[in-house]
Order: structure tokens, then C-alpha cells, then sequence
């Protein structure tokens, strides 16, 4: 009797503990799904209502409907691109985003190379500028750069008349001016600077007794062993740029060299059919979702790196 | 020796060209697009220079910053009848005072200034004039959105990473979902944002309304004064959570898992284990947080530019830098928008002074 009332009581205190914790488990599920609701309901209302007519996601509003695709119809799409250069737009969007980031790879690995990797006389002088840097935000300097970029001359070459070089004045409503003023970055210098000084010293080391130039070094020994780094700047860079609004805002007030997020802004104020602007916000929306879901792990390492280091 | 000894120097000389060689790109790049420009900004804030304007602008000293930055108080007696002394009422009780505005345009010592808001204590009328009201409400919003945004975000979004973080199945997904709208361009969001405040047909109004079995009137998100600075901070807090949850799951991760098992051994519950292991080993990352948060408070621009264009009425939802916008770029007065802008950066670097002086002291303990 007593021998079984023990053997019995520790495996009622397990399958007690047991349901506890499936009940927790249970609980924590609801509540993670709960928040993937409140987190993905204005992406996932977008997409849905951007292929319904106006008249029915105004019907589909007031139920559970309004998340679920009633009515299937390309026209708010089709709508968009017949009212504004959608094209166009998404061109210039990815075209500066891409560009700057490529362009700001080198040029802020090579600075962060000479910081890290050689002796040089200054080198102290300008890493602590650089560090300086960082605490200037963009706003503080939007619009004198305005000032800055609307001096600047540039070379225009027109392909159309036998390539004709002309001397133009004034980079606002261009591309570049979304461009060559963000390629070089403090914050990405110090990342590839933290980076650099992470890699053994006899690496180069070596290969400077074989003679090689630390251009050499740096472009087939060092480099390749930061990807990781690259990748968070390339990241960085990027959402940044894509999202940027500001600065075109500012310095690009015409339509040929306007980004998607100043269209999206101006489209909203030009058009009263929510169904044609939904179908805008989605066509902005779904490719960088794409590339996120593509390479997730590396977007939140970024960000991750980004919070350690600065 | 010998050969050691001459090819060395030379050896330093091609070094330090090189260096300067893979430098200036981005050293000539950095002078030009934002050293020249802070620059200008100082320069300019001392000008009453136009945006778009052959003729240079005059030295006007530091005339811009005293209107940015003057405040006075107005203390007003209460108005009383001529004959019997006592205080005047109007027809609904309430005690009358001199009209303010005309007090601030006839009285020599008050040129300038204008009306910013005003209280009544113990029958006397206070009023706060400031030579730019609609730089210190905008100044004043940026203080209450970063009052409410980076505790209300950061809890939560320490909450998303205790969450994400555990053993489960599935963590990584959600993970992935909750971190989702930090990808998502803010300018879209904020559009897509207005539609789900309109008042009459906006999801919100309709998600309270029912859930509240029809309680809840529609609230009239941002057409309101009272509302749409609220209604920013709940998106705002919305697309920012995911980004400090990523944050704040790279530091759990540094935590080491003896320490809990250790406070296990002891008996420690899971409160106690969150109170003196995960607080403690986050305090760096915390300080991080809440300093990016404030940072980025101060920098709000593109959900008030898009949603309510610093209105609807009374500048409720204007900020700091969309008074830069407004003053240096739309109303084309580039001086005192660099003054805006100057004040600006001094606000931010005051953050970033105190987020050194928190992370040092952490240093000097350990």
C-alpha cells in the first residue's frame, strides 16, 4: 500500500508539472500569434484590398473580410500606372539604392583599411573625426547640404546628340544628388574599421614581406575575410536609402528623378481611390519583402551588429 | 642590416601614401557632404541669408537664435469693475482678463513675442509667450513623443525578445514577422496609416467599435489636435518595436546560460532569474536602446511630413526638424532654418553626451 502510494505520487507531480507546462506553452502560443496579428494586419489589409474595388473594400471594412480577398481585380494596378511614371519611379528607387550601396562598399572599406591595417602619420587625427561624425544626424545638415549640392557643377553627357559633354550647374532633381553625398558614411567606416582590426596582424604581415602592395592586401587577403561585415553595410545602407524621404523631399522637387516614397506621398494627395493607392504602397511594399524573407537571418544580424558595435 | 635599414624608411613613405590614397575618397566625400554643410550651418545661422537669393545675406549676430529661443511669462491680474472693485465674470462665471495679444503687441519689452498657451491658478492668468511658438510646441511634442515612445517601445520590445528568444518551435519565424515592419518603408506605412485612422470607415474606429460592442465613438484619429500626436506614437511604436527587439535579443544572447542555471540551483523563480540575471546583463544593451530611441524620437520627420503636415491645427503634431523643413526650406528662410538646425544637433549631441556618461560609469563598476 505504502509502496505504491509512492511510487504513485512523483508521476502525479510530473503529470501535473507536465499539463502546466503545456498550458503555458499553449498560452505563450496565443499570445506570439496575437502579436503576429497586430504586427502584420496594416501589410496584410494592404495587400488584400489593393486587388478589390474601392466599393468593395469599403463594403469589406466592417468584418473580418476586410483581410480576406473577396473580390480579385489587376485594375487598381493597372490605374497606377497609367496615372503616374510608376516605372519610373521604382527605376530611380532601386537605381540610387543600389549604386550608393555598391559605391559606399569600397569607399568606406578602403578608408576603414588604412585606418586599421597601416602606420601612417594623421591616421589618429582623422579616425577621431570620423568617430566625431557620427553624432552629426542627417537633419542637422539637410538643408545646408541643399546650399552645398545646388553649387556643385556636373558633367552632363548627352548620348542622343553625339555624346555632347555639357557643363551643368546645380545637382538638385537628379539621381546623383541621391547618391554621391551618402556614399561615404562614418557609421559604415567604423563598422568596417571594427571589422579590419578583428583580423590577425600576421595575415598582412606576411604578405607585405612577399612584397605585396596593401592595395593587394586589401583587395585578396582582407577583404574577402570581412563578407559578414560587408553584407550589414550593404544591408544598412540599403534600407536607408530605399526609405530615404527627406532628402528628396528637399532636393528633388520634379518628377524624373523622384523616388517611390515621395511618389507614394504625392500620389496620396492627387488621388481620393484608396484602391489605386494600396495597390501603389503593395507594389513598394512586396519586393522588399521578398528580399527580407530571402535573407532574413542576415537583415537581423545587421541590425543585431549594429546595436553591439555603435 | 644595410639593406634592412634603407628600405625601410622608403617602405613607410609608400605606406603612408597609400594610406592617404585609399583615404581621400571618402575623407574628400565626408569634408563635402557633411563637414561644409555643419559648417554652413553655423555660418548661416548667424545670417538672415535667403534659400534662393542672389544677394548675401546680412550678419544679423545672435538675432536668430534669440527668436528661436526667447520665452517670457505673462502674469495677468484678473480685470476688475472700476466702481465696486470687484473681479469681473463673464456671462458663464469664469473670471475675465485682459486680453494678452494686445498686452504683448503695445508693451515695449514684449515686442516680438506671441502668444503660446496660457493658464488660470488662483485667480491670476498665466501666460507663456515665446518669440517662435511653433518652435517650442514642436519642441515640446518631441519631448512628449520621446516620453511616451521609448519606455512604451522599449518594454515592448524587450517583451518581444524574451518571447522570441525562448527554445520553442517556431521562434525564428516569429522572429522574422515581428521585425517585419522595420523593413517596410515608413512613407507607405504612414499613407497606408491614414487610411486606418479615418474616422468614419478606418479599421481602428471599426476594430474599437466592435470590440467594445459599440461603446467607443469614432475617434477622429488625425483631424483631432488631442489625438494625432497619439495616433503618430502608436504607428511610430508599431514599426519601431521590431527593431530594438533584434537589439535586445543580440544581448540576451551574450548573457551566459550558467548564470541562470546557477540562480535555478538557488531557487530563483522566473521573476527573480529576469530581475537579478537578464536586467543586469542587459544594462548596456538597455542604455543603447533607450539612447537610439530618444536620438530617434528627436528625428522624427516623415510620418508628421506625410500624416498631418504638423497639424491638423495649432502645430499639434509639429517636431524639430519639421520646423527645419518648414522655415530653411519651404518658407525659404535658409538662416533660421540653419539656426533650427544648429539647435538641433546641440539636442541630439546632449543625448549622446549623457548615453557616454551612463556607458562609462558602467565601465568604472566592473
Amino acid at each position: 500500500m505504502t509502496s505504491q502510494t509512492r511510487s504513485e505520487s512523483p508521476d502525479g507531480a510530473e503529470h501535473k508539472k507536465l499539463s502546466f507546462k503545456s498550458v503555458r506553452r499553449t498560452l505563450m502560443y496565443a499570445l506570439m500569434i496575437l502579436i503576429v496579428f497586430w504586427t502584420v494586419f496594416p501589410i496584410v489589409f494592404t495587400l488584400v484590398s489593393s486587388v478589390k474595388p474601392d466599393r468593395v473594400i469599403f463594403e469589406d471594412l466592417r468584418s473580418i473580410k476586410a483581410f480576406l480577398p473577396t473580390q480579385f481585380t489587376l485594375e487598381n494596378y493597372e490605374q497606377v500606372f497609367q496615372r503616374v511614371p510608376f516605372g519610373q519611379f521604382l527605376f530611380n528607387s532601386v537605381f540610387v539604392s543600389t549604386s550608393t550601396v555598391i559605391f559606399s562598399i569600397f569607399v568606406n572599406s578602403l578608408v576603414a583599411f588604412a585606418l586599421a591595417r597601416l602606420r601612417w602619420r594623421g591616421r589618429s587625427l582623422v579616425l577621431t573625426i570620423i568617430i566625431a561624425l557620427l553624432i552629426i544626424p542627417f537633419e542637422a545638415t539637410a538643408v545646408p547640404l541643399l546650399v552645398v549640392v545646388n553649387a556643385l557643377p556636373w558633367l552632363e553627357i548627352n548620348v542622343s546628340s553625339g555624346f555632347q559633354v555639357q557643363l551643368t550647374q546645380s545637382w538638385l532633381n537628379t539621381l546623383h544628388v541621391q547618391i554621391i553625398p551618402f556614399i561615404a558614411d562614418s557609421f559604415s567606416i567604423f563598422l568596417f574599421y571594427q571589422a579590419f582590426l578583428d583580423i590577425p596582424k600576421e595575415f598582412d604581415e606576411s604578405a607585405m614581406v612577399d612584397g605585396a602592395s596593401p592595395l593587394r592586401i586589401y583587395w585578396s587577403i582582407v577583404l574577402p575575410l570581412i563578407r559578414p561585415t560587408i553584407a550589414t553595410v550593404a544591408i544598412l545602407q540599403f534600407l536607408v536609402r530605399w526609405n530615404d524621404y527627406l532628402w528628396p523631399v528637399i532636393a528633388v522637387p520634379g518628377e524624373r528623378a523622384r523616388p517611390l516614397t515621395v511618389g507614394i506621398a504625392s500620389f496620396y494627395t492627387q488621388t481620393p481611390q484608396w484602391g489605386q493607392i494600396l495597390a501603389y504602397a503593395a507594389m513598394i511594399t512586396i519586393p522588399v519583402l521578398i528580399v527580407f524573407l530571402l535573407f532574413q537571418k542576415w537583415f537581423i544580424r545587421s541590425v543585431a551588429s549594429s546595436g553591439i558595435k555603435g | 642590416m644595410a639593406l634592412a635599414k634603407r628600405t625601410l624608411p622608403n617602405f613607410r613613405r609608400t605606406e603612408s601614401l597609400y594610406a592617404w590614397l585609399m583615404s581621400s575618397p571618402a575623407l574628400l566625400a565626408l569634408l563635402l557632404f557633411v563637414i561644409l554643410p555643419f559648417l554652413i550651418a553655423i555660418g548661416l545661422s548667424f545670417t538672415d541669408q535667403r534659400l534662393i537669393a542672389p544677394e548675401p545675406g546680412q550678419f544679423v549676430g545672435f538675432r536668430n537664435y534669440d527668436r528661436l529661443l526667447s520665452l517670457t511669462v505673462l502674469t495677468l491680474d484678473p480685470l476688475v469693475d472700476e466702481n465696486t472693485g470687484a473681479v469681473l465674470r463673464d456671462a458663464n462665471g469664469n473670471i475675465e482678463y485682459p486680453r494678452s495679444r494686445s498686452i504683448l503687441r503695445t508693451e515695449e519689452r514684449y515686442a516680438g513675442f506671441f502668444d503660446w498657451f496660457g493658464f488660470d491658478i488662483f485667480e491670476k492668468r498665466y501666460v507663456i509667450a515665446a518669440k517662435d511658438p511653433t518652435f517650442m510646441q514642436s519642441l515640446v511634442n518631441n519631448i512628449v513623443f520621446a516620453l511616451i515612445v521609448v519606455p512604451v517601445q522599449s518594454s515592448i520590445a524587450l517583451g518581444l525578445a524574451l518571447l522570441v528568444n525562448q527554445r520553442i518551435r517556431g521562434a525564428n519565424t516569429f522572429r522574422t514577422i515581428y521585425f517585419s515592419p522595420v523593413v517596410t518603408s515608413t512613407a507607405v506605412l504612414a499613407v497606408v496609416w491614414i487610411f486606418l485612422y479615418n474616422p468614419d470607415i478606418g479599421l481602428i474606429n471599426q476594430a474599437l467599435s466592435s470590440l467594445s460592442f459599440g461603446l467607443i465613438q469614432p475617434i477622429n484619429w488625425l483631424g483631432d489636435p488631442r489625438t494625432a500626436l497619439i495616433a503618430i506614437i502608436i504607428m511610430a511604436v508599431w514599426q519601431g518595436a521590431g527593431f530594438q527587439m533584434v537589439i535586445f535579443l543580440a544581448g540576451l544572447q551574450t548573457i551566459a546560460s550558467e548564470l541562470y542555471e546557477a540562480a535555478s540551483i538557488d531557487g530563483a523563480n522566473a521573476f527573480q532569474r529576469f530581475r537579478y540575471v537578464t536586467l543586469p546583463g542587459l544594462r548596456n544593451t538597455t542604455i543603447f536602446v533607450l539612447i537610439t530611441t530618444t536620438i530617434f524620437a528627436f528625428r522624427l520627420f516623415t510620418q508628421v511630413d506625410v500624416m498631418t503636415q504638423g497639424g491638423p491645427v495649432n502645430n499639434a503634431t509639429s517636431t524639430v526638424v519639421f520646423h527645419v523643413v518648414q522655415e530653411g526650406f519651404r518658407a525659404k528662410r535658409l538662416g533660421y532654418g540653419a539656426t533650427a538646425s544648429v539647435v538641433f544637433f546641440a539636442i541630439v549631441l546632449g543625448i549622446a553626451l549623457v548615453q557616454r556618461y551612463l556607458l562609462r560609469s558602467s565601465g568604472d563598476t566592473n
